[in-house]
């Protein structure tokens, strides 16, 4: 009998969410034609935390480093988009993209400090970083020190004629963020960079004799997530038009809630933080009537996901159903019988 | 015939998905002193695991005098007589060579060992009894881990590997001890690589081989033959 | 002198941050385990202690006869029934579950307290002063501190001069061969968070009757906390001691240069020892 067998680095399932995938980001491209202002800003949102949840992910499912401070970089770049704008006079749409640069480069100088500490004591680490730019930041009078300041009409209406224009324009933004956060992570981790840092994750001790640069990959990761976060940080202020060091560097706003969707998502995965957002806003809209009793909930279900079922709703659908959608290992595959999922 | 201390009955012990024990039948007699020898990675180690409690397995795989403690925890199997001297010593870094022999003696069994019987048994342990314990030599780190089994004053003390790394004469030392700490009615499971320290100083002998049983017999009665057949495995 | 007066205040202010850190460096020395919510536990045991103090009409230090025993159960327990199930070689799980617990603790203080700051009477121990030669130590200060010194002193004895000091030891060393020793070692993890908590109860009372405190604080006690375990060294109590003191002193001083640079003045000061002296000033165990 004649078997004829080959590598395959896809699947049909995987094929089949391509495709779906594909149809869907058409459907949200054409949102500002079908969808209401309201719902348009919730997608906005959606989008956005999807992005941070990705590269928070990014940083701790797949480098191990696992950060409480990335709300440093949210912060930091919409300060960055305030000040540009403001004092440098740059069109907005060149300040969050120089945002993402300079978040980059403030993240080498970080990185270098708080890379000396390791597991946990990293962790909390990267928290005092991000106080240390909350209390910088809330020095600078002329952002509006403590109390914070807001994006000057002229600047907001430079960027489209027209308040649909604009939030048109706002919510492209935020979907070609979460589009391009997404489709860089994957490309990533299908490399070969992204091999040694699914190694590194695997097993630190092993990938290192094997001559992977754990030291070096973990910082480029670490240099790339805090620059795309800043850029996240500047389209979330972007849509929020104001800024305060209390809102910009909050814990619970952009740490704690993406941690939460990462974890009960599916850790390590790229489905995951898309599962994860999708709970976390369905929770979100139905319970945050309830305020505290509401938050209490999340964290009650993060400590039961990561005790119980520690890989998450997307770890738990892969491992019984044997699915990849975002198409990352190689598969053996019999050419007359394409077997699996 | 005397009567079994230890009664393994087709136990089976994995590491994950990984089988390293394969129905084991083994049984030590009261105040006997029992010989286990094997290649490396014949599943030894993983014997005295599963009897101590690190390893778990099914309740009547493992039985202590008629009592099935396949899952118990080791700290209850401790408590009720069995001590072993792991293999490479294992002593605690964080504690001197006198609370290392002190931590032995938290099981508090009734019998003759205390610090003053191990001390004399090993009197250079006293002189160095307040330095670190890893700060010794091989051979008094194994005299350590001997003493601190014993502090627990166990019905049945299992030896892994003691001889491991150490110089030959301290090995011939410490085999000379032996009948000393095991005189009295202990019950004693000796695992080694060195076959013949092994049949030297036991009554019966088992072989593993890749998790198997491949030979049963009393110490001087087994022939060379018979077990390097049973410590190879060659047909 | 406004400096000198800096200083010593920054040192008996140390004080109170070395019992927030012995916690967390005991939990760590143990268990390798770091908790995230211990500073919402500090907060805890001080919303504890508000509520002993108004039911029970007692004097905040008289609470601490309920207090810390309670923290203590609380810290049995948790051990036992949540995080003894973390325990092992992947950092992600502990570090999960307790931020998790300490979002839970942050808005359970909200419900129970409201965001209302709420601050301890102890009646004439916080104004009372001594005075030292030109400057004058204000009691309160002072006893803190003096507490400080003798818990660590009591953590220390416990450690290496009691049987649950060896098991603590032994287990933390060898989990395996402790068990060997007839060691329980999920009873031992739950007598170990006991015991810090025992501490942090302690702390939370002193936080409380010094400052107003509300739900959101403890975040902050937290990083103090873990930048005195940093700067002193790990694995050593009375280095965590050091590491509070340098913190008090920079936050002090910060502060006399311009009142609103107190905090980054503490930040900056870790920073720095963390460029230079990466594993602390008296390091005894690697991170």
């Amino acid at each position: 009998m004649n078997t004829d067998i080959r590598i395959s680095r896809t699947s049909n399932a995987a094929k089949v969410a391509a495709i779906l995938g594909a149809l869907i980001v058409v459907i949200l491209i054409a949102a500002p034609y079908w969808a209401g202002r309201a719902d348009m800003r919730l997608m906005g949102e959606i989008f956005l935390y999807l992005a941070l949840a990705s590269l928070w992910n990014l940083l701790a499912g797949y480098a191990g480093l696992v950060s409480v401070g990335q709300q440093a970089y949210v912060g930091f770049g919409g300060y960055m988009l305030f000040a540009l704008t403001i004092f440098a006079g740059l069109p907005p749409l060149v300040a969050i993209a120089l945002a993402g640069v300079l978040g980059a480069l403030i993240s080498i100088p970080v990185a270098a400090l708080i890379f000396r500490l390791r597991g946990a004591y990293f962790a909390i680490g990267t928290w005092v970083m991000a106080e240390v730019f909350r209390l910088v930041f809330a020095q600078v009078s002329a952002l509006g020190g403590g109390s914070g300041t807001s994006l000057p009409t002229d600047i907001v209406r430079s960027m489209a004629d027209g308040r649909s224009a604009r939030e048109a324009l706002s919510y492209w933004l935020a979907l070609g963020a979460a589009l391009i956060v997404v489709t860089a992570v994957y490309l990533l981790l299908r490399s070969r960079k992204g091999l040694a840092l699914t190694a590194i994750r695997d097993n630190e001790l092993a990938s290192a004799s094997l001559g992977i640069d754990i030291w070096r990959t973990k910082f480029f990761v670490y240099v790339v997530t805090s620059g795309l976060t800043a850029v996240i940080g500047a389209l979330i202020f972007l849509q929020k038009l104001r800024i305060s060091p209390d809102a910009a560097f909050s814990v619970n706003d952009w740490t704690a809630f993406v941690i939460f969707i990462v974890v009960i998502g599916g850790i390590g995965t790229i489905e995951g933080p898309i599962i994860g957002t999708i709970v976390f806003f369905l929770l979100r809209e139905t319970l945050a009537d309830l305020g505290t009793i509401y938050l209490m909930v999340l964290g009650l279900v993060a400590i039961v996901v990561m005790l119980k079922a520690p890989q998450g709703v997307w770890g738990f659908i892969r491992h019984r159903f044997d699915l990849q959608l975002f198409p990352l290992g190689y598969r053996v595959v019999n050419a007359d019988k394409s077997k699996g999922a | 015939m005397r009567d079994a201390i230890l009664t393994l009955t087709g136990l089976d012990a994995f590491y994950g998905d990984f089988q390293a024990l394969y129905g084991v039948d083994l049984t030590v007699s009261e105040g006997e002193v029992l010989a286990i020898i094997g290649a490396n990675g014949a599943g030894k180690t993983t014997l005295l695991r599963s009897i101590s409690g690190l390893i778990a397995n099914k309740p009547d795989q493992v039985q202590f005098r008629g009592k099935a403690i396949g899952t118990e925890r080791p700290d209850v199997i401790a408590q009720m007589g069995l001590a072993m001297v792991p293999e490479g010593r294992q002593l605690f870094p964080s504690l001197s060579v006198e609370e290392n022999l002190m931590i032995g003696g938290r099981v508090n069994r009734k019998g003759p060992w205390n610090l003053r019987k191990v001390y004399d048994l090993f009197p250079i342990l006293e002189e160095r009894k307040s330095q670190a314990s890893t700060s010794l030599s091989g051979g008094q780190q194994q005299m350590v881990a001997i003493g601190r089994a014993l502090m627990s004053n166990p019905e049945l003390i299992m030896f892994d590997e003691i001889s491991l790394g150490l110089a030959p004469v301290i090995i011939r030392d410490i085999y000379k001890a032996l009948p000393g700490i095991v005189g009295g009615g202990m019950s004693a499971v000796i695992v080694e690589q060195d076959i013949t320290k092994a049949l030297a100083v036991s009554s019966r002998v088992y072989c593993l081989q890749e998790g198997r049983v491949s030979l049963e017999g009393k110490s001087d009665a087994v022939s060379r033959e018979d077990i390097a057949r049973a410590y190879f495995g060659v047909e | 002198m406004d400096f000198v007066n800096a200083v010593v205040q920054g040192t008996l202010l140390g004080g109170l941050y070395a019992l927030f850190a012995a916690g967390l460096s005991l939990i760590f020395g143990v268990m390798r385990l770091v908790n995230i919510a211990h500073g919402d536990l500090i907060v805890l045991a001080a919303y504890l202690g508000l509520t002993t103090t108004v039911a029970l009409g007692v004097h905040p230090l008289v609470a601490l006869i309920v207090v810390v025993p309670a923290m203590a159960g609380i810290g049995y327990v948790l051990q036992r029934a949540v995080l003894n199930h973390t325990l092992g070689d992947d950092i992600l799980p502990p570090l999960l579950v307790t931020f998790g617990l300490s979002v839970i603790i942050q808005n359970a203080l909200l419900e129970g307290y409201s965001a209302d700051p709420q601050k301890m009477d102890a009646g004439a121990l916080e104004t009372a002063s001594v005075a030292l030669g030109p400057l004058s130590l204000g009691v309160l200060p002072l006893l803190t501190f003096a507490i400080a010194v003798a818990v660590i002193a009591g953590l220390q004895w416990t450690f290496y001069r009691t049987p649950l000091g060896r098991a603590f030891r032994a287990t933390s060393d060898n989990q395996d061969i402790a068990q060997l020793m007839g060691l329980n070692k999920r009873h031992v993890f739950g007598l170990a968070m006991a015991l810090a908590l025992a501490v942090t109860a302690v702390a939370g009372i002193l936080l409380g009757i010094r400052t107003s405190f509300d739900p959101s604080v403890g975040g902050g006690r937290l990083i103090f906390g873990f930048e005195a375990v940093i700067i002193g060294g790990l694995g050593n109590l009375w280095g965590t001691l050091v590491g509070g003191v340098i913190l008090g002193v920079a936050q002090t001083v910060g502060a006399t240069i311009n009142p609103g640079w107190q905090l980054l003045a503490g930040h900056i000061a870790f920073l720095v020892i963390l460029a230079v002296r990466p594993n602390g000033l008296f390091p005894r165990i690697s991170g």
